[in-house]
């Protein structure tokens, strides 16, 4: 093989150093500087020299803690409660800001749940990438079944031998070839809380009853809709490649079925189901990793608001890589993402391994 | 066990008709060949008993009920494939029990039951693979057994040996055989291998563009055929055609002759024919003996020959420029240019009122 390599002309050679070149220069080298990068604590623009840090950044993004709090006691011991007879704790920043515990120094609030009359208090050092982690893996769990089923029912729908079944192929697919941030526009106007038309239709078919939801100023809504339109975008995308696994199955193995009396639901689960398997791998697993770079919807739809209910990883990454100009903290969650994406798939492929 | 019945039976795609009103009685335990060329309508026409296919005219009766309208299911028909039709996710234990899995019958009735096709096709060694280790005789060897565990009342077999290589399509002709005679039930088999249609039918059904040609048994078809398509299909090499002229013909017989051909008489006359007319004489190739080239009753030069050992075919070419072939059940050598003359049984030759 190799003296094939090396026997064949330059002129082969010349012709792949473009594309080996471009290749390099923005996949293989971002990707190690990304890893050298976030031990560091590179800014975009500085006078300081740089300097290495070790794994500072990853303590920063990652650490977590958690703070049990007693309730505060009046001089009897009793539990002291506010005007609406909540206990009343201590101030989380009492004890992050204290010198007595330099282990929590620089911690915020993320959370906290109460058992008994202590309260528990898991503390972060970055609670915005927590929420971004949080949400990326909720709009992962979310859209990636969703969206798979989806298109896949699509895909059974749209391959049968009807008059004018190209046309739904070419509704559903549609959205596919309209850019992104066009469609984050567009649905930015379906969403409008005062006159958009997701709210004038639910209000023309409820006679009026509907009250006007703000679905991306509204942080119960702001994620749920991204996701609805997020699964309506690529769902086509998702549906052609079913459809060309549904056509690799042999048209006699479903006369088979039929002759030996399968339903409807047995030939799916025995027949098109199996065939579909190598299919199915592909579709999770390309879904997972778009819905894991999750960006362009935030940039344009919400910039991670309200109240960071729709930070994602990837927008964190380029908001703190350019927005505040860390580049080393944008490496560090570009690099998590990565082991985290990988993790991901690993298991998926050892899940829907050949048996 | 049932029989089949169809009467009249048409299929149309949009204005095109495919199969044009098709008459044939199957009877029970009955094994019935249809052969044709390809596109004849012989797939199609299986199909449709199988239901595969709608049907667009006349009835369809299976075990004397009428069945145009009832899914392949409720029809009780098993069907074997050309292209075996194996489920390549399941071990051959699972295709085989597939039907039984559709109808939630118990594991040991599947297991019994399978267990039972299994011994019957002597592949209870395979039961474990799966398809891709299997060869494609034992693929359908497979298709074959998921037919039987569903014991179906008529068995639909669609060309299921044109996939296999020559030597292995015998061994499953004989073995097809055998499994009718085990089985004994009505089997109905699509072919266009006039062997395997000799070999194993009952009965033969011949068909052309979707029309029945002849009915019959495998003997009837070839020492008595109807016209000349059923006369040309059958027999290998197959018959030799001649244009002659009808010289006297009458209620016995008619005495025909062409420039190669001595006036003989043919007694076996298919199709009517005047005094006057052309007409077409067929003899197998079988039947036709060399002699002296004064001899005989057909006169010409030997064209070629090939030997085949037991057999001896030999090419003529004839005075009127046609050819005819000759088959010899012995090795002879006749060297090309040797004029010959050749003689036949006239109680053998038939008589067609058709030009080919």
């Amino acid at each position: 093989m190799a003296s094939k390599l090396t026997r064949s002309t330059g002129a082969g050679w010349a012709f792949a150093l473009p594309g080996f070149g471009l290749i390099a220069l923005f996949i293989i080298v971002p990707f190690f500087f990304a890893f050298g990068l976030s031990l560091t604590n590179q800014r975009l623009i500085s006078p300081n020299p740089t300097e290495y840090v070790g794994f500072e950044n990853y303590r920063d993004l990652l650490s977590l803690s958690v703070i049990t709090l007693e309730p505060e006691r009046d001089d009897s011991g009793a539990v002291i409660r506010d005007e609406d007879g909540e206990i009343e704790y201590p101030r989380v920043r009492t004890i992050t800001r204290s010198d007595d515990f330099p282990q929590y120094r620089g911690m915020r609030e993320w959370f906290r749940w109460q058992s008994g009359d202590t309260a528990r208090v898991v503390v972060a050092s970055d609670v915005v990438f927590m929420k971004a982690l949080v949400n990326t893996l909720m709009f992962v769990l979310v859209v990636a079944p969703v969206q798979g089923a989806l298109a896949l029912v699509l895909a059974l729908l749209i391959n049968q031998k009807l008059r004018g079944i190209n046309v739904y192929r070419a509704i559903y697919f549609m959205p596919v070839v309209v850019s992104i941030v066009v469609v984050s526009l567009l649905w930015r106007f379906i969403y409008d809380g005062n006159d958009g038309l997701l709210n004038n239709l639910l209000s023309a078919i409820t006679f009026g009853g509907w009250q006007p939801v703000d679905w991306l100023g509204n942080p119960d809504t702001a994620l749920g809709s991204i996701m609805a339109m997020s699964i309506w975008q690529a769902v086509g995308f998702h549906m052609v490649i079913w459809l060309s696994g549904l056509q690799t199955i042999s048209p006699t193995l479903y006369e088979a079925a039929d002759i030996e009396g399968a339903s409807k639901w047995q030939t799916f689960r025995y027949v098109t189901w199996p065939g579909l398997r190598n299919t199915a791998v592909l579709v999770l697993i390309v879904i997972t990793m778009q819905a894991f770079a999750l960006f362009a919807q935030i940039d344009v739809m919400t910039n991670g608001g309200p109240l960071d209910s729709t930070q994602t990883v990837v927008f964190q990454a380029v908001e703190r890589g350019y927005g505040k100009q860390d580049i080393s903290g944008g490496s560090t969650i570009s690099v998590i993402l990565f082991l985290l994406v990988l993790t991901i798939s690993l298991i998926q492929r050892w899940l829907t391994r050949e048996k | 066990m049932a029989d089949v019945r169809l009467k009249d039976v048409r299929k149309r795609y949009g204005a095109v008709e495919v199969i044009k009103g098709v008459d044939i009685e199957v009877e029970d335990g009955e094994f019935v060949v249809f052969v044709g060329p390809s596109g004849c309508g012989k797939s199609t026409l299986l199909r449709m008993i199988a239901g595969l296919e709608d049907i667009s005219g006349g009835t369809l009766g299976i075990g004397g009920k009428v069945v145009n309208e009832m899914p392949p299911k409720e029809r009780g028909v098993g069907m074997v494939f050309q292209t075996y039709a194996i489920f390549p996710h399941m071990t051959v234990r699972e295709n085989m029990a597939f039907g039984l899995t559709i109808a939630r019958a118990g594991k040991e009735e599947k297991a019994r039951r399978v267990n039972e096709a299994a011994r019957i096709l002597q592949m209870e060694h395979l039961l474990d693979r799966r398809p891709s280790q299997l060869s494609g005789g034992q693929r359908q060897r497979v298709a074959i057994g998921r037919a039987i565990v569903r014991e179906p009342s008529v068995f639909l077999f669609d060309e299921p040996l044109s996939n296999l290589d020559a030597a292995l399509r015998m061994d499953m002709r004989m073995e097809i055989g055998k499994l009718h005679q085990q089985l004994k039930a009505t089997m109905i088999y699509v072919t266009h291998d006039q062997v395997e249609a000799m070999t194993l039918a009952d009965k033969i059904v011949v068909l052309r563009d979707g029309e029945v040609m002849q009915v019959g048994t495998p003997m009837e078809l070839y020492h008595d055929p109807a016209n000349l398509f059923v006369a040309g299909f059958l027999g290998a090499p197959s018959m030799n055609f001649l244009n002659v002229d009808v010289s006297d013909a009458g209620p016995d017989g008619a005495t025909v002759s062409n420039p190669s051909l001595d006036p003989v008489r043919v007694a076996a006359v298919k199709q009517p024919v005047t005094t006057g007319s052309t007409a077409t004489l067929g003899i197998r190739p079988q039947y036709l003996h060399p002699t002296a080239p004064e001899k005989g009753m057909l006169h010409g030069t030997v064209a070629l020959t090939e030997r085949l050992g037991a057999e001896t075919i030999v090419d003529v070419a004839m005075k009127d420029g046609t050819k005819i072939i000759a088959a010899l059940s012995e090795d002879r050598v006749l060297e090309p240019g040797t004029e010959i003359g050749l003689e036949f049984d006239t109680a053998q030759a038939h008589l067609f009122s058709e030009r080919p």
